[in-house]
């Protein structure tokens, strides 16, 4: 589409992409299945009763899904786009780090100031905590 | 099916009764604007226009074309929010001793919040994009952004925004909220009628415009620069601008979920952010401020690249610090996602949540410090030229160190918990964003207008311009600091204190001098483009500049560059005068364009009339509106007239042309 296309040409293809082949889509399928499958099996055989640790357990097998993806589906690797993806991925990586943590920690903040319970006396911890 | 069932199918929740026929100030603006659009397409029509605009500016994916489109946009909307602005003032200035004013509540609740949204989303975004887009691809020696399709579409997308919030004077109303909207005030227990969704709405097919836009440049610069820019040699503006896309893409999908989040609570029964149902308002406000503090500086930084290029231009110096003033920009850029809570000190987080953002506050003011002194020391020791851009540049520094100050004491926690919610913050933030952007657009206006329109904007006017907005400003709104310290909150309709009319009446004579600067800019386009012939610059670097769009002509091809430039030095152009490097003027090849289309303002379009139907619960309309948008969307792919070439002669002839002027000139 850019207007500058005809001289994009000729390097698109050696900035460091890794080149799509079967077997890095057949790997990262097969990946991708049995990354599926064990939370699956988690879940329906109740292999963990206790559901925080069955939780965190899935959304650890989605962390590592999710790196699959980029690796096998998407090319991703340090080199390709001249690192300009790695840098795109770590600002990514650390702005929604930023949000979720900042965000949990500022309403957990608020819930415990705010809605001390049903008990009308303030722990020492909440004192401390006043704003 | 009967008569009403029909009409509700159809028309939703729109009746007669949505017109404010009752309300004579509504009905009298109306009046105005309907006698002026239709003079205005009168004339257009006169004129035979129609085709021309429709196919040389519409459809155009011309970046220059869409800048300056973007810049029309925004310039218009100003005298909307302005006129805002002015009804609040002169409301204030009355409404004492029992006497309500003229703006009954319900009326004036809208009003500042339609001010509020106008100005940031609607005035500073357009005015900011559209000197992005006119000057990134020069300044780094492109032919056109990344996705020129996309870029046109994006500015449409904009406009239809802007359209609903202009649509919901005289259709319906606007949200009484406040400019972010917080629930429960705008839940649907609370607001159950249009207001709100007018503002979720238009926010949300504007914010689709503004993040592919962000896409788009980023793209460009990443991507398209000239053959010897290396990152490090990139002209400082084109270092903000690209710092404030990645700001855009990072911040804005925070916003359309938040938005989303909302318009669940109101239309699909969701609590969120209710009450009660385990729902939690203030997730809203966390929420909604990891995007509004990007935001601020999303408005700002461009204006510092402009600030930067017209210090250096004329005081004739290279940029002093030009490393500092890149790692300035990425810390701020990073820095602005670590302290949202600021903006809520007051909601009940603890003393080391409190801390922790406070500081985080204070540190981003030292990045910003270190870009202040940059500009000093590039002025130190200059050829200073006081042309206009100048003045607003320095009336920017002085003004804007004042507002930063002012900050820094708002981001002590508990001198926040007395200030938040007060005159004071108004003051602030008004002090900033009028300081630092608005008089960093009127420089960057002043700045490259001749590089836009091939003459110069008239200096008179331009300094006339600057005097009553400078002077208007101090008068509006250091009166709102010492009321913000007397303790009156902001959005007030009426006050019992008789003491404290004096301060409102002095803030509101500021602000008629405001309305003096923004009618000077007016006539100084007008008497600018009466005088174009003695103000003209055939060189095409009128003011001696150091960066690659004083290189073209003015105003450039559609082109840009017959040949790619060769970049060695960071201020390439000033580099390339040093070198006496000769223009090129033979050997032109042919030049691969993308052409024009009118799918952008089509799809866009229907994206007005899909938030227009959803407003009003056309589900009907709103679904033929989707599934039209998507047709046109699917349709366009398949369009594959996409690009066409200017044949080497046209180029040879438009170089030689520009080749006979400049010897005509010399």
């Amino acid at each position: 589409m850019s207007a500058h296309i005809e001289s994009h040409d000729h390097h698109d293809h050696d900035d460091g992409h890794s080149h799509s082949t079967l077997k890095g889509y057949m790997t990262g399928f097969f990946l991708a299945v049995v990354l599926t499958a064990i939370p699956f099996w988690l879940v329906m055989g109740k292999v963990i009763p206790n559901s925080q640790t069955l939780a965190v357990v899935i959304l650890t097998f989605a962390a590592i899904q999710i790196v699959v993806h980029m690796i096998y589906f998407l090319h991703m690797n340090t080199k390709s786009e001249g690192g300009w993806n790695m840098l795109a991925l770590i600002f990514t990586l650390v702005l929604v780090v930023i949000t979720l943590s900042g965000s949990i920690w500022v309403m957990f903040h608020l819930n415990s100031n705010m809605m001390p319970g049903m008990s009308h006396d303030m722990t020492e911890q909440q004192v401390k905590n006043l704003p | 099916m009967n008569m009403p069932d029909l009409a509700k199918l159809i028309f939703g929740r729109l009746t007669l009764e949505a017109i404010p026929y009752h309300e004579p100030i509504l009905v009298g603006t109306f009046i105005m604007v309907a006698i002026g659009g239709i003079a205005l397409l009168a004339l257009i029509t006169r004129a035979k226009l129609w085709g021309y605009l429709w196919s040389e500016w519409f459809t155009s994916i011309d970046h220059k074309k869409i800048g300056i489109m973007y810049m029309v946009f925004g310039i218009v909307m100003l005298l909307r929010g302005f006129a805002d602005a002015l009804m609040m003032r002169a409301q204030q200035a009355v409404a004492f001793n029992g006497n309500p004013g003229f703006l009954p509540p319900h009326h004036y609740d809208q009003i500042f919040t339609a001010h509020g949204v106008i100005m940031i989303f609607f005035v500073a975004m357009p005015l900011v994009t559209g000197l992005m887009n006119y000057v990134v691809p020069l300044q780094i020696g492109a032919r056109d952004v990344a996705f020129p399709f996309l870029n046109n579409f994006s500015f449409w997308m904009t406009v239809a925004g802007g359209l609903l919030v202009m649509a919901s004077l005289f259709v319906g109303e606007f949200a009484r909220t406040g400019w972010l909207a917080y629930p429960p005030l705008s839940g649907l227990a609370q607001s159950p009628d249009v207001g709100v969704d007018y503002y979720i709405w238009s926010l949300q097919v504007a914010g689709v415009g503004t993040t592919l836009s962000g896409i788009n440049l980023i793209a460009t610069i990443v991507k398209m620069r000239a053959p010897g820019m290396s990152m490090m040699k990139m002209p400082i503006f084109t270092w903000t601008s690209l710092c404030t896309n990645v700001l855009i893409v990072a911040a804005f999908p925070v916003l359309t979920a938040v938005l989303v989040l909302l318009s669940l609570d109101r239309y699909a029964g969701t609590n969120f952010f209710t009450n009660d149902f385990g729902g939690n308002a203030m997730m809203y406000v966390n929420l909604i401020w990891i995007w509004g503090h990007p935001e601020v500086y999303i408005l700002v930084l461009p204006v510092f690249g402009v600030f930067s290029e017209v210090v250096s231009t004329f005081s004739r110096k290279r940029l002093f610090g030009y490393a500092s003033m890149v790692y300035a920009t990425v810390v701020i850029t990073v820095l602005s996602y670590l302290v949202w809570l600021h903006h809520f000190f007051t909601m009940g987080s603890g003393a080391s949540v409190n801390s922790f953002f406070g500081i985080t506050t204070m540190i981003i003011s030292i990045p910003t410090g270190a870009k202040i002194f940059n500009w000093l020391f590039t002025m130190y020791r200059g050829r200073i030229h006081f042309e206009v851009p100048m003045l607003w540049t320095v009336g920017f520094m002085i003004t804007f160190v004042i507002g930063g100050m002012t900050g820094v004491m708002l981001a002590v926690p508990p001198a926040d918990f007395l200030l938040h919610n007060s005159l004071f913050l108004i003051a602030h933030f008004h002090n900033v964003i009028i300081g630092g952007v608005i008089f960093g657009l009127f420089a960057g206006i002043n700045y490259w207008f001749p590089k836009a329109f091939g003459y110069k904007l008239d200096p008179f006017w331009g300094k006339c311009s600057f005097w009553f907005w400078l002077v208007g400003f101090y008068l509006a709104f250091m009166p709102l600091y010492v009321l913000g310290f007397m303790g009156v909150t902001r959005r007030m309709n009426h006050f019992e204190d008789p003491s404290l009319a004096i301060w409102f009446r002095i803030a509101a004579f500021g602000a008629v001098l405001i309305a003096l600067g923004i009618g000077s800019f007016l006539v100084q386009l007008w008497v600018s483009y009466k005088r174009r012939d003695e103000l003209r610059d055939v060189t095409g670097d009128p003011w001696h500049g150091r960066t690659l769009e004083w290189s073209t002509s003015s105003p450039p091809p559609e082109y840009n560059f017959a040949f790619t430039p060769i970049i060695h030095e960071s201020d390439a152009w000033w580099d390339m005068k040093e070198r006496n490097a000769g223009r090129r003027t033979d050997g032109y090849l042919p030049i691969h364009m993308p052409k024009n289309t009118s799918a952008g303002i089509i799809i866009a379009g229907f994206a007005f009339v899909l938030g227009f139907a959803m407003i009003w619960h056309m589900f009907l309309i709103a679904g033929i509106a989707f599934v039209a948008l998507l047709v046109t969307a699917i349709g366009h792919t398949f369009n594959y007239k996409r690009d066409y070439h200017i044949p080497a002669d046209v180029v040879a002839r438009t170089e030689a042309a520009r080749t006979e002027e400049l010897a005509a000139h010399v």
